[in-house]
C-alpha cells in the first residue's frame, strides 16, 4: 500500500460518499477533487453543478472559482446563479460540502477566517452560497481539520445552518424538512449524527488514530456510534487518479493534512 | 402578533406574524410603485446608444448612487466601467458586491464606496483575503448588510418582477438574518416560516457582454450569473460589449438575445473589456495580474505605485492592455480559455 497523506485520505474518504446518479453542488478545493475522485471510479453519472449556474461540465482541471469558465467547460448547460439556488430549494440537489472554520456538535457551521487578530464581528461576510446550500441541499458534508478550536459549541457565529439547536429544530425554523448535516470528514475521523438528538458522533477512525486522540481534539463530548470502523484508507487506483489526473500540480493534496484552505 | 415596521424609506408597514427582523439598514427603496414610475418614463425608442466610457459613467453614476456590477467576482465583470469610476472619482456609492471580489477591489482601490450589500467579498478565493478590504472593514469605513449569494440574487429577482419582496428558505436559523434587512414572515397558505427578502432596484449597473448591437441588444454566452435579472433591476444600464455587432445579427438569432434594447442606457465597445476576469470562451483570468495586486496591496507604497500605474495614469482600457502586456499576452489568456495548444 502506497503511503498516502491525510488530505489525500479526506479526499478518498468524502469521494465515497457521493452516489451514482446523484446531484452535489461545489465549490473549489477538496470537495471539487473528492467529487472529480467520485467521477472517475464508482459515480460516473454522477452530476456536478456550480453555484453560478455551470452544470455538468467535463471537469479536465479543477475551476479557480465557483464562476469560471471551466465550471461549465463541454457541461450540459450554463445557467444562472438563481436557476441553480432554486433547483437547489426545490430539493433536487443530493449533496452539498460547506466550507467551516468551526462546527459545534449539532453540525452548525461558523465559515468566517476565525483570524485571531481579526475582532469577532469586525470581519464578517457570509461566504458566498454556503447559507443557502446548507439550507437547501439534502446532505450536507464537511471536510475540515481537528482540532479544539475547531470543534466547539464556543462558535462566535452561525453562519451555515446546522441541525441548530436540535431535533426538529431546523423545520421550526423555516428550513427545508429532512435536510441537514451528513458527514464530516477530518484528519482523524468521520463523523455523523445521532438521529434521535441530532447530535455528533463518530463513525470511523482513521488509521493510526487513537479514540483519545479525537476526544482531545474535540472542544464538546462526542458521541460515539454503537460500531466504530476504521476507515478505509485510498486504495492504489485512487491515489494514482487523484495525484495523475486530478491535481497533477498537488495545489490540493499538496496541502497535506494542514488546515483546509477555506 | 402584530407590529409596525418602519424601513429606512418610511413605509411603515403592518406586518401580521413577522417573527425577527435583520436589524441591518436597506440601501435602496424596495417599493415597486416608485420603480414602476421609473420604469415609466425609461425610454422605449430604439435610437443609437453607442458613447464612451467616460460620458457614460459621467453622465450616469452619480456621487452617492447605488451601484451595481454584473459578473461574478473575476468573471465576466465590467473591468472598463469600474476603473473610468475610479479615474472619474466618484465617492459614497453604494454596491451590490455579490460574489465580489476583483470588483470590489478595484471600487475600494479608489475609495469609492461607503456601502455595501454583501455575500462575499474578501478578494480572492484562491489567493486569500484582500489587505484592503480588512482594513476598511476593522475600521468600519464600510457599512454593510449581509446577505447570501441566493438571498441577494432573489433581491434582483424581486425587483426584476416588478415586486417589492420575495420569500426564500434560506438565511433562517443562522446568525446571518440578524445582519441582513430580511423579515421573517408566515406563509399564509401553509404557515411555514419564510425570509421575506425585499426587492433591489439598483439606481445604476453595469454588465460586459460578448455583443451588443448599437441599440444594445446583448447576447452573454456562458452562465449569466444575475445578470438578466440585474439588467432588468437596475434604473439605468451600461453595457460595455466585446464587440459591436450590426440589428440584422441580433435579428436573425432573437432566441440568443439575454438583454434587450430597452433595458440599456449606454452602450461602449471595449474589446477585451472585463481583462484581467474570465470572459467565457474569449480569455481566462490573468491570475498572475490579480496577484500581484494582492500582494501590492501589503504595503502601502507599493499599492498606490500600483494603482496609479495601472488606473489613474491609464487614459483608458487598452493603456491598461498595454501595460500589461498588451495583444501578446492576451493571445495567451486566449489559449488558455479555449484549452489549445498553441505553438
Amino acid at each position: 500500500m502506497s503511503k498516502y497523506n491525510g488530505m489525500e485520505l479526506m479526499i478518498c474518504l468524502a469521494s465515497r460518499y457521493l452516489e451514482n446518479d446523484s446531484t452535489v453542488i461545489l465549490s473549489t478545493g477538496a470537495q471539487c477533487a473528492a467529487a472529480m475522485l467520485a467521477q472517475k471510479t464508482r459515480a460516473p453519472q454522477l452530476l456536478i453543478l456550480f453555484e453560478a449556474g455551470g452544470i455538468g461540465p467535463l471537469l479536465v482541471s479543477m475551476p479557480l472559482s465557483v464562476g469560471d469558465s471551466r465550471t461549465y467547460y463541454r457541461g450540459l448547460a450554463s445557467t444562472s446563479m438563481t436557476e441553480i439556488m432554486e433547483t437547489c430549494q426545490r430539493g433536487m440537489i443530493d449533496y452539498n460540502f460547506a466550507e467551516a472554520a468551526q462546527i459545534d456538535m449539532f453540525g452548525n457551521i461558523n465559515s468566517i477566517d476565525s483570524d485571531p487578530y481579526e475582532k469577532p464581528g469586525a470581519l464578517f461576510t457570509s461566504r458566498g452560497g454556503s447559507n443557502d446550500l446548507a439550507s437547501f441541499c439534502w446532505k450536507t458534508m464537511v471536510i475540515m481539520p481537528h482540532d479544539q478550536n475547531r470543534f466547539t459549541n464556543n462558535i462566535n457565529l452561525i453562519t451555515s445552518p446546522g441541525f441548530l439547536t436540535g431535533k426538529g429544530a431546523r423545520e421550526k425554523a423555516g428550513l427545508p424538512a429532512d435536510s441537514g448535516p451528513y458527514k464530516i470528514i477530518t484528519n482523524l475521523a468521520v463523523l455523523g449524527f445521532e438521529k434521535e438528538n441530532c447530535r455528533m458522533r463518530v463513525e470511523s477512525v482513521h488509521p493510526d488514530v487513537t479514540r483519545e486522540q479525537i476526544i482531545e481534539n474535540t472542544d464538546f463530548e462526542l458521541l460515539w456510534a454503537d460500531e466504530i470502523f476504521e476507515s478505509v484508507p485510498p486504495s492504489e487506483q485512487e491515489l494514482e487518479i487523484l495525484r495523475t489526473e486530478i491535481d497533477p500540480r498537488r495545489d490540493i493534496i499538496g496541502r497535506s493534512q494542514s488546515p483546509v484552505k477555506l | 402578533m402584530a407590529k409596525k415596521i418602519t424601513d429606512s424609506y418610511g413605509h411603515g408597514v403592518q406586518q401580521v406574524g413577522y417573527e425577527k427582523v435583520g436589524k441591518k439598514r436597506l440601501f435602496t427603496d424596495p417599493d415597486a410603485d416608485i420603480a414602476r414610475k421609473h420604469f415609466h418614463t425609461k425610454s422605449r425608442r430604439m435610437i443609437n446608444k453607442t458613447t464612451t466610457l467616460k460620458e457614460a459613467v459621467g453622465k450616469f453614476v452619480h456621487n452617492g448612487c447605488y451601484f451595481a456590477a454584473g459578473g461574478f467576482g473575476s468573471n465576466r465583470i465590467p473591468v472598463a466601467v469600474l476603473h473610468e469610476i475610479v479615474r472619474q472619482k466618484k465617492k459614497n456609492l453604494g454596491f451590490a458586491a455579490q460574489g465580489s471580489t476583483h470588483d470590489l477591489q478595484i471600487l475600494l482601490a479608489g475609495q469609492c464606496i461607503n456601502r455595501c450589500d454583501t455575500v462575499y467579498s474578501e478578494g480572492l478565493k484562491s489567493g486569500g483575503i484582500s489587505t484592503v478590504y480588512r482594513n476598511k472593514y476593522k475600521k468600519n469605513e464600510i457599512e454593510t448588510t449581509e446577505w447570501s449569494n441566493a438571498t441577494l440574487a432573489w433581491r434582483f429577482k424581486a425587483a426584476a418582477m416588478g415586486l417589492s419582496f420575495l420569500p426564500a428558505r434560506s438565511l433562517l436559523g443562522t446568525d446571518i438574518i440578524n445582519h441582513s434587512a430580511a423579515v421573517e414572515i408566515p406563509c399564509p397558505f401553509t404557515g411555514k416560516k419564510y425570509a421575506a427578502l425585499p426587492a433591489l432596484y439598483p439606481d445604476v449597473a453595469a454588465i460586459h457582454v460578448h455583443r451588443s448591437d448599437i441599440y444594445g441588444n446583448c447576447h452573454i454566452m456562458g452562465i449569466a450569473v444575475s445578470d438578466l435579472d440585474l439588467a432588468r433591476a437596475a434604473k439605468k444600464l451600461i453595457i460595455t460589449a466585446e464587440k459591436i455587432i450590426h440589428n440584422d445579427e441580433i435579428r436573425q438569432s432573437p432566441d440568443s438575445t439575454a438583454i434587450p434594447y430597452y433595458l440599456v442606457d449606454a452602450v461602449i465597445e471595449v474589446p477585451y473589456g472585463a481583462y484581467p476576469s474570465n470572459m467565457p470562451y474569449k480569455y481566462f483570468t490573468d491570475e498572475d495580474h490579480l496577484m500581484d495586486w494582492m500582494k501590492t496591496e501589503q504595503n502601502e507604497d507599493d499599492y498606490k505605485r500600483f494603482i496609479d500605474k495601472n488606473i489613474y495614469n491609464c487614459a483608458n482600457h487598452w493603456d491598461y492592455l498595454n501595460i500589461n502586456g498588451g495583444l501578446e499576452h492576451l493571445n495567451n489568456l486566449r489559449a488558455l480559455e479555449t484549452l489549445t495548444d498553441r505553438r
